[in-house]
This record gives C-alpha cells, sequence and structure tokens, in this order.
C-alpha cells in the first residue's frame, strides 16, 4: 500500500511535483503517463527516497518515507532511468552484489540469481563488463536487479526505453507474469504500453495529476472512442451520413479518402450507420469502429495548459 | 555493518577490475624507492632506519591519493548508479565508510608492498623495528585523512577532474598549514590562537612524530578525527548533491 498527500518538490523555483495526492493497492499496475519533465521521475525518486520532498507526506506499508527509507527500501525494487550500474562489474557479480546487499544468502541467492538471469535472458553475457553491452541487455541487468529480490513494490523508470520491439515485448510479459498482489509502477513514454500491462494510467504534466483511473477510461475520453471509420472503394454520396441519429461530427480525410463519424455521447453508431449504407447500397469495403486514440488523449491533455 | 562489508567488497574488487589499483600501487612503488634512495639518501647517511623513505610519504600521497579518491563519488553521479545505490537498503554512511575502507585498504596494501625496503634496512643493519612498525602506522592513517579529504572533494563534483583539483589543493593546505609560508600570509590578519590552531592542523607536523616511532594519542587522534570530520561532510555533501 502506498499512500500520497500533497506531495510536493521543487529545485529552486522550479515546482517539479505539485501537490500530487493518490493511493495505490496491491494488485494496482500502474503507469505513469506525461511528456518529459512532467515529474514523473522526480516522484519515482521520492517514492524509493532517493529524493527527499519539499512538502507532503508519502507512506508505504504504513511506514513513513524518508524517514524509514531503510526499511522501505527493503520491499522495492527498482529501475531507474537509464538503468545504471556499475559498468566494470559483469552482470553475473553485480547480480551477486545486489543480492547480497537485499539480505539474500548461500543456496537461495544462487538459485534468485539463477533464475532473474533466465527470467531475463541474460545466458550469454554473464561473464562480459557491463559498459560493454549493447543497450538492451543493460537494461536487462538493471530489471534483473530489481526483482532478484522478489520486491512487493516494483519501479520501473521506462523499462523498455531503446529496446527493440522483441524485447520490449518481453519486458511486458515479465511485468504481466508477476503475481498479482504486488504494486507496480511504471513510467513511459510508450501510450500502448499503459494498455497492455496497465490496469491504471495516471497522467502527470506540469509536476499536476492530470488523470488517475483505469486505461479503459482514458481511451473513452478520446474523440476517436466508438467512432466509426468508413471507407469507401469508389466514390460515394455521404452526405446522408452526416444527418444520421447520433451522429456528432463527420470527418473526411481528403487524402486518403477516409470517413469517421463522431458520435454523441453513449451511442452505438455502428447498426445505425451500417443498415444506411446497407439500404443505400454503398460501395464500401472497410468499415469498423475505433477503439479511441490514447495520444489523441494525452496530447489534449498534456497540452491544455500550453494552448 | 554487514553492508559495509558488502560495499567495501565491491569496491575494493573495483579497484582492481580497473586498473587503478595496479597503476597506483607500481607508481606508489617506484616512488617512494625513487624518493628514498635519490633523494633522501638512505644508503649514503650510513643509518638503519626508514626515515628519508618515511618523509617523503606526505608529498607522495598529496598527488597519488585524491587521484585514486576522485572517482569514488564522481563516478557514481556521473553514471547514475548513485540513485541505485542510495535505493538500496543502504545507508550513505555504510556506502561512504565501506568506500573510504576498500581504498584505504589498497592504500595499506601498497604500504605492505614496500616490504623489501625494511628487509634491506634489517640486512644491512639493526634498525628498531619497533619504530619502523609505528611509521608503518603513522603513514597508513596520514594516508587515511589524505583519502578523506578527496573522497570528499570527489562527492563535490560530477568531473573527476576538478575532484583530483580540489582535493590536492585542500590536501596541499593541510600539509603546509604548519610551515612559516602558509604562517607568515595569516600572522599579520589572525590573533595568535587561531594562528596556533592552524599550525596544529599541519599533517607535516602530526606525522613527523610518528616518522620518528612515536605513536602518540594526540597524532593518531588528530588524524582519526580528520578522517571522521571528513568522512562526515562528504556524506553531507552528498544529500545536498545527489540529485543534480
Amino acid at each position: 500500500m502506498i499512500s500520497v498527500k500533497n506531495l510536493s518538490m521543487s529545485f529552486g523555483d522550479f515546482k517539479a511535483v505539485d501537490n500530487l495526492s493518490f493511493d495505490i493497492k496491491p494488485g494496482d499496475i500502474v503507469g505513469f503517463l506525461g511528456p518529459n519533465g512532467a515529474g514523473k521521475s522526480t516522484t519515482m525518486k521520492m517514492l524509493t527516497g532517493f529524493l527527499n520532498p519539499t512538502a507532503g507526506e508519502i507512506r508505504i506499508f504504513e511506514m513513513p518515507m524518508p524517514e524509514s527509507a531503510t526499511a522501505i527500501q527493503k520491499q522495492i525494487g527498482y529501475l531507474p532511468e537509464g538503468a545504471p550500474a556499475y559498468g566494470d562489474m559483469t552482470p553475473l557479480q553485480f547480480l551477486n552484489f545486489i543480492a547480497e546487499i537485499r539480505g539474500l544468502k548461500g543456496e537461495n541467492k544462487k538459485q534468485r540469481i539463477k533464475e532473474v538471469i533466465e527470467q531475463v535472458e541474460l545466458g550469454d553475457m554473464l561473464d562480459r563488463p557491463i559498459e560493454n553491452l549493447s543497450k538492451g541487455f543493460k537494461r536487462r541487468v538493471g530489471l534483473a536487479q530489481a526483482i532478484i529480490h522478489d520486491p512487493d513494490i516494483l519501479i520501473l523508470d521506462e523499462p523498455t526505453d531503446g529496446l527493440d520491439p522483441n524485447q520490449k515485448h518481453q519486458v511486458r510479459e515479465l511485468i504481466q507474469n508477476l503475481s498479482k498482489d504486488k504494486i507496480v509502477i511504471i513510467s513511459t513514454h510508450i501510450l500502448e504500453e499503459v494498455s497492455a500491462v496497465c490496469n491504471r494510467a495516471m497522467i502527470i504534466a506540469g509536476g499536476k495529476m492530470l488523470f488517475d483511473a483505469s486505461p479503459e477510461e482514458l481511451v473513452k475520453r478520446s474523440k476517436y472512442y466508438k467512432a466509426v471509420g468508413i471507407h469507401f472503394s469508389k466514390l460515394a454520396d455521404i452526405s446522408g451520413l452526416a444527418e444520421l441519429e447520433g451522429v456528432a461530427e463527420m470527418e473526411v480525410d481528403s487524402q486518403s479518402g477516409k470517413v469517421t463519424l463522431f458520435p454523441d455521447k453513449d451511442v452505438d453508431l455502428l447498426p445505425v450507420v451500417a443498415d444506411y449504407i446497407q439500404q443505400r447500397n454503398l460501395p464500401v469495403d472497410t468499415l469498423y469502429t475505433e477503439q479511441g486514440r490514447m495520444d489523441d488523449v494525452f496530447r489534449m491533455m498534456t497540452t491544455e495548459g500550453a494552448l | 555493518m554487514n553492508n559495509t562489508l558488502i560495499i567495501f567488497k565491491r569496491e575494493f574488487s573495483s579497484f582492481f577490475a580497473t586498473p587503478v589499483a595496479y597503476v597506483f600501487i607500481a607508481i606508489f612503488l617506484i616512488l617512494s624507492g625513487v624518493f628514498a634512495f635519490n633523494i633522501g639518501g638512505l644508503y649514503e647517511r650510513g643509518q638503519a632506519d626508514l626515515i628519508p623513505f618515511f618523509n617523503f610519504h606526505p608529498w607522495l600521497y598529496l598527488f597519488l591519493v585524491p587521484a585514486m579518491a576522485m572517482r569514488t563519488w564522481s563516478e557514481e553521479r556521473k553514471s547514475g548508479s548513485i540513485e541505485l545505490l542510495m535505493t538500496l537498503p543502504v545507508t550513505i554512511w555504510e556506502a561512504m565508510l565501506g568506500k573510504f575502507l576498500a581504498a584505504w585498504a589498497v592504500l595499506g596494501l601498497s604500504l605492505a608492498l614496500t616490504f623489501p625496503l625494511w628487509l634491506t634496512v634489517n640486512y644491512l643493519g639493526n634498525p628498531d623495528n619497533g619504530i619502523i612498525v609505528a611509521a608503518y602506522i603513522g603513514s597508513w592513517l596520514m594516508a587515511g585523512a589524505f583519502l578523506a579529504i578527496g573522497l570528499c572533494m570527489s562527492a563535490m563534483s560530477k568531473s573527476q577532474v576538478v575532484a583530483f583539483i580540489l582535493a590536492v589543493v585542500l590536501c596541499f593546505l593541510f600539509v603546509l598549514s604548519g610551515s612559516d609560508m602558509v604562517l607568515d600570509a595569516f600572522k599579520a590578519w589572525l590573533p595568535p590562537v587561531l594562528l596556533d590552531t592552524l599550525a596544529s592542523f599541519s599533517f607535516l607536523t602530526h606525522f613527523q612524530a610518528m616518522a620518528k616511532g612515536v605513536l602518540s594519542l594526540s597524532d593518531v587522534g588528530y588524524f582519526l578525527i580528520v578522517i571522521g570530520v571528513w568522512l562526515y561532510a562528504g556524506l553531507r555533501v552528498i544529500e545536498q548533491k545527489k540529485a543534480e
């Protein structure tokens, strides 16, 4: 259980985090979204005890941070931004070091190291200095050290940044396979990632919380949510579409010829549109309902202040 | 304490994973030999002791120890690994102590490797080995004081070069604070009490007695206090600057 109240952090005159409050329960996989410099990393740094807040209160498992930092840190696995590690060590030495600091000993330690190496598929790279590894492998080493002690809270700052699509997929699977009663917080720029692995999305911009609900809720805020897209195989009279019951707006992309119909609130447009097309025998080759565009909502929310 | 030991092990092996320790030991051994024989005249004096050898230690440490200490925290801050370290269940104090002890152990090892010199004087004559042991301990303590200053300066800057220069300058002041050169500069406007205090900060004065084999409580205590104070200062610096 993480409970944050009125959390603020300033660097000089700059307010990096401004009066954030939220609670996170076990089982929550939270996606931290926000533009660069929104305060995501700073919030994570405060949650993990690296930075001390200028105001506000953090309680993790009923213990105050930073006062009980060490006790809390034992239960947190953290991947800082950029996955820093000791470059002169090999992954094996490094994981061994982290495991020892995490209080793992003897057989148990060996077993855990072996397990995380398998989980992040570090196999062939165990004996090369970390500084010589590729970005993707460095990230995996960082992930491995974060989960080595099977923490109750996992905080990952841009875990998939710089990974190729296969590696991204792997990391997502890894997060999904963690047991269900853990708290996971990941920050990311990749919106699809949030719908793929998270059950809760938080949007932060300018240090303020703009949105905190499920990714589905986020999608629903999109103009495109349940909008109907139509593509015609040849020219057709579409003027009637905009007049249909429940259509709020029609948009025609002059380049691709794609027509998008935006519904009034809570209206299911597809049957109406399908009927209309059938009656008029319009030459439609594609007809689909949009799922809503996250990047659209994201852009709308995070640039509102600037506009 | 257990954490300190784990960090000690990591730092110590890191000195040997990078060539730092080897370079340091090699240069220390060569230079201490050159100073003792060529400049100090260890043979020519015709005395069975190691005083010429120990007399040059402050000057050797002045450049070598800051060079060794400079990367300790700068590197952590530059690479960002400090964020990892500080979010592990480790206190800054444990980390600082582990790092200090690891570097101090390398310094101790370098000192221990000068043993052929000790064998030589024993072969050539009958030195007072008690004095030599005391001088070794004194030299190691002084090296620790240099190191603590170096660690604190390393915490000040992300740049190793800046850390090195700051440390050399500070160490230089501490070495020379008892000398006429520094005291003359302050004589005009400092009251005598402060002048005496300044003079008593000198590494040289405290070390000279130890090089002659006198391990007095005040000298040993002085170096231990210097170590403690600078490590604590480094700790505060890290707390202040870790976020930058």
